[in-house]
């Protein structure tokens, strides 16, 4: 690994970013819109916001970032970029934690004003410390962009990498216990949403914003990590100096 | 080797020496497979390649080798000194480098262009410059001359003299017969094959024409 050229990529994905206005509107802006939708919708209903505000503040960074991973890195696949850079001295940790880190970058902020706006202007509810409830949103965001960088290599097209949202966002959306509390699901189904990722940071936000103790929270961010890690190794599996 | 599911290049034996030598033939004939094998990004079943005597596409090599894909492989939506800078950062070249390689495929008066603004020929020279960078001892360039303007074709050709008089290895393929006068050492290929390897006149004196693409037809005649 080169720190030079790790940030490198990180520089330049940020770039590419900044200069696509539409792209970074949407990422900043839509996360806080739809809590925000969400608590016009349950004004009249007391608690039920602040029930799922907190997995939508996990949630959303992590489907934005999946879907902007998966897409960038098959365009550098199908581009040649990629390619290039993999006949260069361009270690496959370099290009996968640049990505990361530069998403990971974008994921603070998008999550620093969904909170923001959430406990300051909606009243979220937030027994434990708010900056805690960031971290877990970072990490939920750069566990979207491990998985949408590892899908990317199971796609052709753009049009692929997109449906690839519905086979591995949606059932952790529905099993993550939003919908239905996860102890109430048949066995079956509480058993598989114990190995997906995103339970685990559902529940992290959950218990955020019940107790200010913050041991269990620390217990589901490592469980989280765990998924990063073992999203980004399988990542650079899929990334081959050589092809057929 | 295999690729697109049928074998190609079965049986090559080649050595690629300094001056800029022409890989010539039809599309489809091989030249991206043989000159990917050489960068070390195409997958091989058996032989062996062999680059300043280290196998093709290992670590040591890959700040010595400028590779030219034959579609531009630039980021559309960074300006062509982004672009640049970019490729310079992860090579550990300088920016003077990178103006240098800017203004060597006379792109300066568009260094601040996105390049997907810019026209098909200006990529592909954005995409050349990249291969520039870091002062390889090896340029592969795939097809970097196809559709370009004949003032720009002939001065790119004097650009890769240039490079090969400072000791670069150049290796660039057509499939336009006419470039091959530009050449100082032939390679002509057809189905995955070299047909011939000389000097551009040596292989049309032996072929007894005055323009290759007689003398290709002349070979391929000959040998069926």
């Amino acid at each position: 690994m080169t720190p030079r050229i790790l940030f490198a990529v990180s520089g330049r994905v940020l770039t590419q970013v900044r200069r696509d206005h539409r792209t970074l509107a949407m990422l900043l802006v839509v996360p806080t819109l739809l809590i925000t939708l969400l608590w016009w919708m349950f004004k009249d209903q007391g608690l039920v916001f602040d029930r799922l505000g907190p997995a939508l503040v996990a949630m959303f960074p992590f489907i934005v970032m999946f879907l902007v991973t998966s897409v960038t890195t098959l365009r550098e696949r199908s581009s040649g970029t990629l390619e290039r850079l993999l006949a260069m001295p361009m270690g496959k940790l370099d290009f996968l934690l640049g990505y990361a880190l530069a998403f990971g970058v974008i994921a603070a902020l998008q999550s620093a004003l969904a909170v923001a706006v959430s406990v300051g202007l909606l009243d979220l509810d937030v027994a434990g410390p708010i900056w805690l409830l960031t971290v877990v949103a970072v990490v939920d965001a750069v566990l979207g962009a491990a998985l949408g960088l590892f899908v990317s290599a199971f796609a052709q097209t753009e049009f692929q990498a997109v449906q690839f949202m519905p086979v591995v966002v949606i059932p952790q959306l529905l099993l993550c216990g939003l919908l239905i509390d996860r102890d109430a699901l048949p066995d079956v189904l509480e058993a598989i949403s114990d190995v997906l990722p995103l339970s685990y940071a559902v529940d992290a936000m959950q218990h955020l914003t019940r107790s200010s103790s913050t041991a269990e929270v620390w217990a589901d961010l490592a469980v989280v990590s765990g998924f990063v890690v073992a999203g980004l190794a399988l990542g650079a599996a899929t990334l081959r100096r050589r092809t057929p | 080797m295999v690729r697109g599911g049928r074998p190609v290049l079965t049986d090559l034996d080649l050595r690629i020496d300094g001056g800029v030598t022409g890989l010539l033939g039809p599309s489809g004939c091989g030249k991206s497979t043989l000159l990917r094998s050489l960068v070390g990004v195409q997958q091989v079943q058996g032989g062996t390649i062999t680059v300043f005597g280290e196998p093709a596409g290992t670590r040591p090599l890959r700040d010595r080798v400028g590779y030219v894909t034959q579609a531009a492989s630039v980021y559309d939506d960074l300006t062509v000194t982004e672009n640049l800078r970019f490729f310079a950062r992860v090579l550990g070249a300088d920016d003077g480098e990178v103006r240098r390689a800017i203004e060597a495929v006379d792109l300066g008066t568009h260094a601040d262009a996105v390049v997907g603004r810019l026209s098909g020929g200006q990529r592909s020279r954005a995409s050349l410059a990249v291969a520039l960078l870091g002062e390889p001892d090896l340029l592969v360039l795939d097809e970097p001359t196809v559709g370009l303007d004949p003032v720009l074709r002939r001065d790119l050709w004097e650009l890769f003299h240039r490079q090969a008089e400072g000791g670069t290895v150049v290796l660039v393929s057509s499939h336009v017969m006419d470039e091959a006068e530009r050449c100082d050492r032939l390679l002509l290929m057809r189905e995955g094959a070299i047909i011939a390897d000389d000097t551009p006149s040596a292989i049309k004196q032996r072929a007894g024409t005055d323009d290759v693409e007689t003398a290709f037809l002349n070979l391929v005649e000959a040998a069926a």
